[in-house]
Parts: C-alpha cells; sequence; structure tokens
C-alpha cells in the first residue's frame, strides 16, 4: 500500500517535471503543423504546371490531363494536403516526380551529408569561438582586439556566397589551387571520405559563426570579469588561470548557450546557400534542384525537414534561456 | 606590540594622474582595529584595496609604500604578490551577494587557494564554518551562496578571509548592506575573531556609529586625503576637523529628535578638488588661510588636517528640533486608513491583518527586519500587490485595492519613492523629462503651467531648476533621491509612500533628505516611511507600526514605542540599532572593548 502510493508520488513527480517538455513538444507539433502546410500550399503556388515540366512543350491536353490525375493533382487542395500529410506520418514520403526514387531515399541521403556539414561546421565553430572571444576579452582595447572586432563586423555584414565565392577564389581558383571548387561526393558515399571537398563549405559557414558569436563571447567575459567576485578570486591570490577557467567561465558562457543555439539554427538552415554555392550533395542543393524542377514531394520533404531542425535547435535555445531565468528568479527571491 | 601594519605616503591616481587618494599614512599594531570613515568617493575602498596592492582598471598605485608584518606589498612580483594575498591580507567586499561566485560550492570558495590534501581541507573548512556560527556537515559545503541569506553570505566572505590565518584583514563596509540585527550578529562575530585570533583589521564604513562600536583607532578620509586621524575616544569626543564634527552632526540618534545637519554641497569628483584645503569650499569655518592646503599636524593626540583645529571648542552641539508629534495636530483624521490586510505570496500568507492610519502633517513609521513583509506592505498600499485581501480607504473613501482599478486622482494622491533612487529614475531621461512624465497624468497642469509645477517641485526639494536637463547619472546620491521625491511632488499627492529612502545613502545626505521630508511634513503631507532603522524613526516619524513576520506587534507613539517598547522584538531591535558613543548612555560599549584590549 505505502510502496505503491510511493510509486504513485514518484511517477507524479516525474510527470510534473515533465509537463513543460511535454507542453512545448505539442505546442512544437502543432508548430510543424502550421508549418507543414504553408509549405504545401508555398509549394503548389509556384509558377508554373507540373505535368508540363515533366512531358515538356510537346504534349498534347489529353497527356497532361491524364498525368495530372495520375499525380492526383486534379483533387481539390485541401485533399492533396490530408493525402500528403497522412503519407508522412505513415513513413511515406512519396516519390520524385522528376526521377521516379522514393523522397525518403532521397531525403536520406541529403540529410546524412547535411548534417555532417553542419556537424563539422559546428564542432569546429563553438570550441573556435569561446577561444578567439576570451582572448579577445583577455587583451582587451590592444591591437589584437580592435583587428578582431573589425574582421567580426566586415565578416557579418558580407552574405555567405560571397565569403564562399572568396574563399573559391584564394583557396581553389585564382590565388591557390589545394582544394576543390566543387563538393564532388558520389551519392552512396559518406561525406568523410572526401575531407577536402568539406573544407570549403565548412569554413563558409564557419567563418560568420565564430565572428558572431566570439563577440558575444567577448562581451560576456568582460563583463564576468569585472564583477565583484572576479576582483575577490584576485584578492584571494588565486592564479589567473583558476580565475579563468573556476571563477570567470562557468559564468560567462550561461548567457552565451541560448544564443549558440541560435546560431547552430541559422547554420542549419544557412546552409542552402552554401551546398548550392558548392554543389555540395545535402538537403540544400536537394531542394534548389527540386524548385527548379517543380518536384512538390522533394520541395515539400526537404523544406520540412529544415523547418524541423531550426524548430529543434529553437527548443534548445529557448529550454536554456528558461534555465537561466529560472535561475535569475531564484537569485532574486534570495 | 609588533606593529602589523605601517602603509606611509600611499598615492593612488587615475590614468591622467589625478590623485584619488594622496599621501596617505597609516599604522596599526597587533590586535588593533583601525576604522576608516568617509563619504562615497572619499576613496576610502581605493585605500582599502590599494592596501592589497590592489587597483581597479584605469586606476595605478604611483607612489608610497605598504608594510604589512614583513612583507612589502608594494614591492612584490605577481606571484609572491599572490602568495602574500592568500597568506597575510585578506579582503571582505561590501556585498557577499556579488563578491561570491553563484557556480561554486561553499566548500570549494573557502579553501581554494589554500596548500594541503583535500581531507585537510575540508577539516579547516569546517573549523572555520564552526567558528563564523555556520553548520559545518558536507550537505552545507556543497552549498551554493545563493542558497544562503545576507547574513550567513558575509560569513561565509569572512570565513573565507581568514581560513588561512592572515596578519591583516581588510573589511570593506562589511555590514553595510545588512539590517539591523544581522549586522549587530556579524560585528559581533568580527570583534570576537579580533580577539580570540588576536586579528588586526582594517574597517571601512561611511557610518560613524558602526566605526564606534568596533575601532580603536579611526582615519577620517575626505576627497582622498585623511582629515583626522587618531584613537576612537579622542576624535569621537573632540573632534578636531570641521568635516569629522559635520559627519557626526549627520547621524542620527535614538534618543532624541534633534536637527540634522546635512553637509552643503557634494564630495569633489576626482581632479577637481579646490586647491588650497579640500573641505574649504563646503566648511561653515573657512577662512582666508584656507587657501593653501593645510599638512597634517599633530594637535592634542590627534592627526588634523585643518589650519584651525582649535575650533574644535567653538563646535555647536546640535540643538533639538522640534518634534511635531509635540504639535496639536488639527485635523486628526485619517487621510489614508488599512483595515485588516492580509497578502499573498501564491499560498503563501505574506502579510496578517495589518490595520494602519495615515494622517496629514504625520509620519507614521513602518519598521522591520528583511523578510517582515514591510515593502510588501507599502506595496499593497500603492495598488502594486494584486494578491490580498482588505479594505483601504483614501480620504474616508474606499479605495480599490489595485491600481488598475484606481481612478486618477487616486492614484495622484498617493505617491511612492523607491529606495533606489538609481533604479527608479529613467537613465535616458532628463531628470526634467522625468517629472514631465509624471505630470502628463494632471491635465489641468499642461502647457505653460507644467513648466511652472516642475521648476516649483524642483525648488522644494532644492534642486536647482538649471539642474533640470542633468540626466540622473550627472548627479550625486542625495539629488537623484531628491529628484526622486520632486516626481511625487509635481502630482500633488496627500501621502507619500517611502520605501526605505534613505537605506542606500551616505549619513550625511541621508540627513539633507530627512530634513527634506520634515518639511513636507510641515507642509502638511501624509507620509509612510519604510524602514529598519529605529534611529531614523526617531527622528522623522510621529507614530509607529513595528512588522515581525507580517503581523504588526506594536504600534504607538514614536517616543513611548521608543522608550519604552513592550514587545521583545521591538527590545531585541532596539538594543541592536548602533548608536555614536557620545551620547552618554553608549559609552559603556568602548569602555567594554578597552577592557578587553587591555587584557589581551
Amino acid at each position: 500500500m505505502t510502496v505503491d502510493s510511493q510509486n504513485d508520488n514518484a511517477t507524479i513527480g516525474i510527470f510534473a517535471r515533465l509537463q513543460p517538455l511535454l507542453a512545448r513538444l505539442l505546442q512544437g507539433g502543432l508548430t510543424l503543423l502550421a508549418v507543414s502546410l504553408l509549405i504545401f500550399l508555398a509549394a503548389r503556388a509556384l509558377p508554373g504546371d507540373v505535368a508540363n515540366m515533366i512531358l515538356g512543350q510537346s504534349a498534347t491536353q489529353e497527356q497532361l490531363d491524364l498525368l495530372r490525375v495520375q499525380l492526383g493533382l486534379d483533387q481539390p487542395l485541401w485533399w492533396q494536403y490530408l493525402i500528403w500529410l497522412g503519407g508522412i506520418l505513415r513513413g511515406d514520403w512519396g516519390t520524385s516526380l522528376s526521377n521516379g526514387q522514393p523522397v525518403a531515399d532521397l531525403l536520406a541521403l541529403g540529410v546524412r551529408n547535411s548534417a555532417t556539414l553542419s556537424g563539422v561546421a559546428l564542432a569546429v565553430m563553438l570550441p573556435l569561438s569561446l577561444l578567439v572571444g576570451v582572448i579577445a576579452a583577455q587583451l582587451r582595447d590592444g591591437f589584437v582586439d580592435k583587428v578582431f572586432l573589425g574582421m567580426s563586423m566586415v565578416a557579418n555584414a558580407v552574405p555567405d556566397f560571397v565569403t564562399g565565392t572568396v574563399l573559391v577564389a584564394l583557396f581553389a581558383t585564382t590565388v591557390l589551387h589545394v582544394l576543390p571548387a566543387v563538393s564532388f561526393i558520389p551519392p552512396g558515399d559518406s561525406p568523410f571520405s572526401y575531407p577536402d571537398a568539406l573544407v570549403l563549405p565548412a569554413t563558409t559557414v564557419i567563418i560568420p559563426g565564430v565572428m558572431y558569436l566570439a563577440r558575444l563571447v567577448r562581451v560576456a567575459v568582460i563583463d564576468v570579469m569585472a564583477t565583484e567576485y572576479i576582483q575577490t578570486a584576485e584578492l584571494k591570490g588565486l592564479s589567473p588561470s583558476r580565475i579563468l577557467f573556476r571563477h570567470a567561465l562557468p559564468n560567462a558562457v550561461a548567457p552565451i548557450i541560448p544564443a549558440a543555439s541560435l546560431v547552430a539554427a541559422f547554420t542549419v538552415g544557412g546552409v542552402v546557400v552554401v551546398e548550392y554555392l558548392f554543389a555540395y550533395p545535402g538537403v540544400g542543393s536537394a531542394l534548389v534542384d527540386a524548385v527548379t524542377n517543380r518536384d512538390l514531394p522533394v520541395i515539400q520533404a526537404n523544406v520540412l525537414v529544415i523547418a524541423s531542425a531550426y524548430f529543434i535547435f529553437n527548443l534548445i535555445a529557448d529550454s536554456f534561456a528558461q534555465r537561466d531565468e529560472a535561475a535569475g528568479q531564484r537569485q532574486s527571491k534570495a | 606590540m609588533t606593529m602589523v601594519l605601517k602603509a606611509s605616503g600611499l598615492t593612488v591616481e587615475r590614468a591622467d594622474g589625478a590623485p584619488i587618494i594622496e599621501d596617505v599614512s597609516l599604522g596599526l599594531d597587533r590586535g588593533e582595529v583601525m576604522g576608516i570613515v568617509g563619504e562615497s568617493g572619499s576613496g576610502k575602498s581605493t585605500l582599502a584595496l590599494a592596501l592589497l596592492a590592489y587597483a581597479r582598471r584605469g586606476v595605478r598605485i604611483a607612489g608610497g609604500s605598504v608594510r604589512v608584518a614583513d612583507t612589502n606589498m608594494l614591492e612584490l612580483d605577481t606571484a609572491t604578490l599572490r602568495k602574500a594575498r592568500r597568506e597575510v591580507v585578506a579582503y571582505v567586499a561590501q556585498d557577499p551577494g556579488a563578491a561570491l561566485n553563484p557556480m561554486l560550492t561553499l566548500g570549494t570558495l573557502l579553501t581554494e587557494g589554500l596548500a594541503g590534501s583535500k581531507a585537510e581541507k575540508v577539516v579547516r573548512a569546517r573549523e572555520i564554518l564552526r567558528k563564523v556560527g555556520l553548520p559545518d556537515d558536507e550537505a552545507f559545503l556543497q552549498r551554493r551562496p545563493r542558497q544562503l541569506s545576507g547574513g550567513q553570505q558575509q560569513r561565509i566572505a569572512i570565513a573565507m578571509a581568514v581560513i588561512a590565518k592572515p596578519k591583516l584583514i581588510i573589511l570593506d563596509e562589511p555590514t553595510t548592506g545588512l539590517d539591523v540585527s544581522t549586522r549587530a550578529k556579524v560585528l559581533d562575530l568580527i570583534r570576537q575573531l579580533c580577539i580570540s585570533d588576536d586579528l588586526t583589521a582594517i574597517y571601512v564604513s561611511h557610518d560613524l556609529a558602526v566605526i564606534a562600536n568596533v575601532a580603536d583607532h579611526v582615519t577620517v578620509m575626505y576627497g582622498g586625503q585623511v582629515v583626522e586621524q587618531g584613537t576612537m575616544q579622542e576624535v569621537l569626543a573632540t573632534p578636531r576637523h570641521p568635516y569629522t564634527r559635520a559627519l557626526l552632526n549627520a547621524v542620527p540618534s535614538l534618543q532624541a529628535r534633534q536637527t540634522l545637519r546635512p553637509i552643503r554641497g557634494r564630495v569633489p569628483a576626482v581632479g577637481e578638488a579646490p586647491n588650497g584645503c579640500i573641505f574649504s569650499d563646503r566648511c561653515d569655518h573657512a577662512i582666508e588661510a584656507c587657501n593653501t592646503r593645510p599638512a597634517l599636524r599633530l594637535v592634542g593626540g590627534t592627526q588634523v588636517r585643518c589650519v584651525r583645529p582649535e575650533l574644535a571648542e567653538a563646535f555647536e552641539v546640535r540643538p533639538q528640533a522640534v518634534g511635531h508629534s509635540d504639535r496639536q495636530v488639527a485635523n486628526n483624521s485619517a487621510v489614508l486608513q488599512a483595515d485588516g490586510v492580509n497578502a499573498f505570496y501564491g499560498h503563501r500568507q505574506i502579510l496578517f491583518d495589518v490595520s494602519l492610519q495615515v494622517e496629514p502633517g504625520r509620519c507614521l513609521a513602518v519598521v522591520g527586519e528583511s523578510g517582515s513583509g514591510k515593502s510588501t506592505l507599502s506595496r499593497c498600499l500603492i495598488g502594486l500587490h494584486g494578491n490580498l485581501t482588505g479594505a483601504l480607504s483614501l480620504d474616508g473613501k474606499p479605495l480599490p485595492l489595485t491600481v488598475d482599478q484606481r481612478d486618477r486622482n487616486a492614484r495622484q494622491r498617493l505617491q511612492y519613492i523607491f529606495q533606489n533612487p538609481n533604479a527608479s529614475l529613467n537613465p535616458r531621461r532628463t531628470i526634467g523629462q522625468s517629472l514631465a512624465a509624471a505630470l502628463a497624468n494632471r491635465p489641468e497642469a499642461c502647457g505653460n503651467r507644467s513648466g511652472a509645477i516642475i521648476a516649483e517641485a524642483f525648488e522644494r526639494v532644492g534642486i536647482s531648476p538649471h539642474l533640470a536637463m542633468r540626466y540622473p547619472a550627472e548627479l550625486s546620491g542625495g539629488q537623484r533621491q531628491r529628484v526622486a521625491i520632486a516626481r511625487a511632488l509635481v502630482a500633488n499627492p496627500a501621502v507619500l509612500l517611502c520605501d526605505e529612502v534613505t537605506s542606500s545613502l551616505d549619513v550625511s545626505v541621508q540627513a539633507s533628505v530627512i530634513e527634506l521630508l520634515r518639511s513636507l511634513l510641515a507642509d502638511g503631507l501624509g507620509m509612510l516611511f519604510v524602514t529598519h532603522d529605529l534611529a531614523v524613526v526617531r527622528n522623522i516619524a510621529d507614530t509607529v507600526a513595528v512588522l515581525s513576520a507580517g503581523r504588526v506587534i506594536e504600534q504607538g507613539d514614536v517616543y513611548k514605542v521608543l522608550s519604552a517598547p513592550s514587545h521583545p522584538y521591538t527590545q531585541s531591535l532596539l538594543a541592536n540599532t548602533l548608536q555614536l558613543p557620545t551620547e552618554a548612555i553608549d559609552v559603556p560599549t568602548i569602555a567594554r572593548r578597552q577592557s578587553a584590549a587591555g587584557s589581551r
């Protein structure tokens, strides 16, 4: 009896703790549903007729009508949407209109390649931002710091495709010829088998990310270094490294994490441009190709994947921000 | 006696060469406590830090020497200096909430920097925790600073400073942010440590009453210079510098309502000191000879930087103020009344059945410690706390409980003044604009009239209307609080709700704000004055309500409650209120301390 009631309490406790998360996931699910509707409508609103694109200019009206019936394009829009949505929920993403392959297969390939690119970029970007930010803060108002601030201004003002083009000119075509200008990775091969194909696309994503995040790190470290507890640590005679790593960084990193999650979200979204630029076979370039071909199921699937990734990173950013807020409230109560 | 601290000719300057402290010399024997006193901006914190060979960013120690025991602090390389700060001199900052790293456990905070194995460190930490009167179990060592109360945090900060058994400990306003009974306990702890560990200490404070209760010697700082230095009794009994006298005159007394003498003008900013005697522009006794800077000289046992130290005999004792509680109040009907107020945070009840009334021309003080619910009470009255039951009435008419249900007239009749004017004035508005924004709610005061009303409000609080274009950051703390009061006045209120309005101010500035509030009372304003300082209550209030754990435990006329408190809580509050020993009743405190010092 007592054991039972204890178990009940434990269940309730876990539920109470999970409840905000569940609410958030439900909210996220609804958001993605709304996004899927928008994607669907936007894809249908693209100019140009799918049947025309597939059959070419010489097709007769009967051929076109027949294809439309085969593709289900003669059905009302809401019905087409429900069919598509139902398919996704069953794991059936449809077939590509342009090459007849299952969308799920194309998607798996693109997601793997894009995730590799984003993952590599983030794995370099985040520690590098921390390092650059801390160094700039330590050398505050010095020459290195000023150069960094100027460079970060420029890097953040310049669009990704310009950065990428400049990198290509420097390392692939005009000045040096050490890296490939186009990231050719055969379908089915892992991008890690072609590391030199990853370098330029990843660098194009890393540069603006580091320049933005390192600025935030720099300001956070400067703020923390000006607090009384750092002064106290100095007056306790602690070593500079202990002050930096034990006293300053844990406090400086906390406000950076939500921003870093958002940058991660932007990186996943921004990968479209970079992939297109380097013809890197990921979700982004697949999307661009699909739009050119009016390949509706592929467009929808790819946009939905990018939107979900965006959503997940935003969720992470939000929960960090909320945790900070809760900590702040505890502090103000004390 | 061995000399533990010998600082001489210590000078700290800004990067542009303007001195922040100039030619300061101090000497302390083993086991002695030196109080350093002065207003904000007098350079006392800079001095405290310079004794640890530390200068804030953009500031450098330009000259002089600091010897602590056998260590010459200003001539060490960085590694040896760090060792000296671990083992020879320790520092306790004013605000432990800000000075303790929120991410580290108490165990780490206490023992980092100590040599020895982990087990030894834990033993040391437990030992020191017991010494400062805190729990010493493992769970407590794993706590973080935010899980402690303010008083406990300051105990940790003190424990952190004394754990390595330093020769000298420097305390920079360690009790300023604490309420009276916590302050009394922390002061007790410091005194006890001085005796049991034979600790030599520097105690920095703006509050002479606190200094008088811990120190053997006192150094009075003004504008970065030592203006008077000597033994505690000598300086307090016969202050020879006009600034010392002025500081003493500004301290409110618990025994009697007196005219508080604010010091006119303000502490000179760094680099803007007058050429002659640094205090000459604010001094009532300045003469021609004050235009050349006097040197410190020995007069009757104390060092004084004044050309007329003989003036000490001429300083008048401040007169008693006319207590307007003695005056017969014609209109005795309450302007603001609260009946049976209960307030809650969530399901927790904060206030229990609180009833009180504010009468025109009279001041009701609400007294209690932090957490007693006094701020909640004032927020209930102004209508900012939604979760309450009970009845409020204004001018005899019922007053809705929350501010959004109140009409414009009711909102204007009640005005609120916050504790911290730095936070309550919009930093991006000139003070003139801040007042104009408050006027925007008065339709009858639009157009040309508004300028006149604003100018009148500034005049009333003693701020020159020329300053209307200034931003709050360009004003002193006292001026800012006056502006906050002026902003309340432009609404033409009947009642001012003052929430700890003098707590963040220097004693001298507090004196000027109290005098201003008194004159507003004389104009017929009703006032509710929330505070934890009974000496301030004695000097401004007519009636007092003592709040403890959300209940009014004692209520009545100020002189009755303060001279014969009936509730033990009020008695303990009174006992913990620190007083200057110049008032006969407190002399035994010093005598006791002296005998303790003598027995060592």
